[in-house]
C-alpha cells in the first residue's frame, strides 16, 4: 500500500544518550532506531558514542559492542558475522546491507541505523519477514522431477551448472526485496527481487523438470510484472547480484515460450 | 484480522497466466514509436514557418497521413499501457482501481478516435 508519510504512532522521535567513557578518543556516534511493542511509545533514535579504540570495525562490531556494553535493550538479529547467513540485514545510512560486511569507514558523519524499509517492526532492528518467508515458499524452491530418480548423482554440463553463478550466493537476506519501490507498495502480491530470482535459479536448473509450472506460476501481472527494473535491488545487494537482471530472463522466457 | 496462514495469503487466488501481452506490447509500441517521433520531430522542424495550408498540405500527403496514423495508434495504446502500470502500482481499492481502470481506457480510447478521425479529415480533404 502506497503510504508518503508515517502513521501517528510511527512517528520517529528523539531518543536517549548514550556517552563514550571519560578518556576515550576516537569516538563515533550511532544513532539507532529503537521501538518496543509492550511500553506504547512512539518509535525513537537513540545516540551511542561509540569508542572506536575498542571496538572492532565493522558496523556489527559497533552493534554488538552497544549491546554488550552500553544498552543491553538493544534488539537485533546477526549470526555468521561474515555475510552469509543474512541475519544482520538492515539500513546503514540510507542503504540497505548486512551490519557484519559494511565497514564503519564505509559510512561518512554519524552512522544512522534503521531496520530494513517498509516492513512491520518486531522490535528495534528486527523486521517481520513472515510475508517473506511464506513468499519464498511459494516458489516450492526444491528439486522437481518427473523422470525416476538415478541410481547416482544428477548429471550436468558445466556450462548449465555456470548458469546458475550469480543465482545460488543468494543468501536471502531481503536487502534487495526491501529496497524495491515496487515491492514496498504491493509486498502482498508481488514477489520481489529477492524471490524471483531464486524462482529463476530452479527455473534456469537444468536438473529440474517443472520449468513450465514454475513459469506458469509467475505469470501474473503481480507475481512479476511489477518488477520496473528501478534496479535498487542490484545496487543494495551485498553479495554483488543483480536480481533484476534474473527477473528479465524470466521476462524473456515468459515471452519466448510464446513464439 | 485473519487467520489465514501466510503461505495460504501469497498463493491467494493463484496466478492470473497473463501480463506477459502486455509487457510485450508495451514494448513493441516502445520500439514503434523511437523512429515514428524522430520523423514527427523531424517534419515539425522542418515545418518551421509554414502557412496553415502548407501544413495541411503535408498532413494530407499519404505517406505523411499514414505515418501520423501509426503515430497516434502506438502513442495512445502506449498511453494506456502505461498508466494501466501507473494504477496497478498505486491504487489499491478494488472500487477506485476498477473506475481509474475504465476512465483511462476510455480516455484513451477516445483520444485515439479523434486524433485518427482528424487526420483522415484532413488527408481526406474534408
Amino acid at each position: 500500500m502506497v503510504e508518503f508519510t508515517l502513521p501517528k504512532n510511527s512517528k520517529v522521535g528523539k531518543g536517549k544518550s548514550y556517552k563514550a567513557p571519560e578518556g576515550a578518543k576516537r569516538v563515533r556516534k550511532f544513532q539507532v532506531y529503537r521501538w518496543n511493542p509492550d511500553d506504547g511509545q512512539n518509535p525513537r533514535m537513540d545516540t551511542y558514542d561509540v569508542d572506536l579504540d575498542k571496538c572492532g570495525p565493522m558496523v556489527l562490531d559497533a552493534l554488538i559492542k552497544i549491546k554488550n556494553e552500553m544498552d543491553s535493550t538493544l534488539t537485533f538479529r546477526r549470526s555468521c558475522r561474515e555475510g552469509i547467513c543474512g541475519s544482520c540485514a538492515m539500513n546503514i545510512n540510507g542503504k540497505n546491507g548486512l551490519a557484519c560486511t559494511t565497514g564503519m569507514d564505509e559510512v561518512k558523519g554519524d552512522v544512522k541505523i534503521t531496520p530494513l524499509p517498509h516492513m512491520e517492526v518486531v522490535k528495534d532492528l528486527v523486521p517481520d519477514l513472515t510475508n517473506f518467508y511464506a513468499q519464498y515458499a511459494s516458489i516450492e524452491p526444491w528439486l522437481k522431477t518427473e523422470s525416476p530418480a538415478p541410481d547416482r548423482e544428477r548429471l550436468q554440463t558445466e556450462d548449465d551448472r555456470r548458469k546458475m553463478d550469480g543465482l545460488y550466493e543468494c543468501i536471502l537476506c531481503a536487502c534487495c526485496s526491501t529496497s524495491c519501490p515496487s515491492y514496498w507498495w504491493n509486498q502482498d502480491r508481488y514477489l520481489g527481487p529477492a524471490i524471483l530470482l531464486q524462482a529463476y535459479r530452479w527455473i534456469a536448473d537444468s536438473r529440474d523438470e517443472h520449468t513450465g509450472e514454475r513459469l506458469d506460476n509467475l505469470e501474473d501481472p503481480f507475481r512479476l510484472y511489477r518488477c520496473h527494473t528501478i534496479m535498487n535491488c542490484a545496487h543494495a545487494c551485498p553479495k554483488g547480484l543483480n536480481p533484476a537482471k534474473a527477473i528479465a530472463e524470466i521476462k524473456k522466457l515468459m515471452v519466448e515460450r510464446r513464439a | 484480522m485473519s487467520l489465514r496462514t501466510p503461505l495460504g495469503k501469497v498463493r491467494g487466488l493463484g496466478s492470473a497466466k497473463e501480463g506477459t501481452q502486455h509487457f510485450w506490447v508495451q514494448r513493441v509500441s516502445a520500439v514503434a514509436l523511437v523512429p515514428l517521433t524522430i520523423w514527427l520531430v523531424a517534419s515539425l522542424v522542418c515545418l518551421t514557418g509554414a502557412g496553415r495550408d502548407e501544413v495541411l498540405d503535408w498532413l494530407g500527403s499519404p505517406v505523411q497521413a499514414i505515418l501520423m496514423l501509426l503515430l497516434v495508434i502506438a502513442g495512445f495504446y502506449h498511453l494506456k499501457l502505461g498508466i494501466q502500470v501507473i494504477l496497478e502500482d498505486y491504487v489499491h481499492g478494488e472500487g477506485a482501481k476498477l473506475a481509474t481502470s475504465l476512465l483511462n481506457t476510455f480516455v484513451c480510447f477516445a483520444g485515439g478516435a479523434v486524433s485518427v478521425f482528424a487526420v483522415l479529415k484532413i488527408a481526406f480533404g474534408g
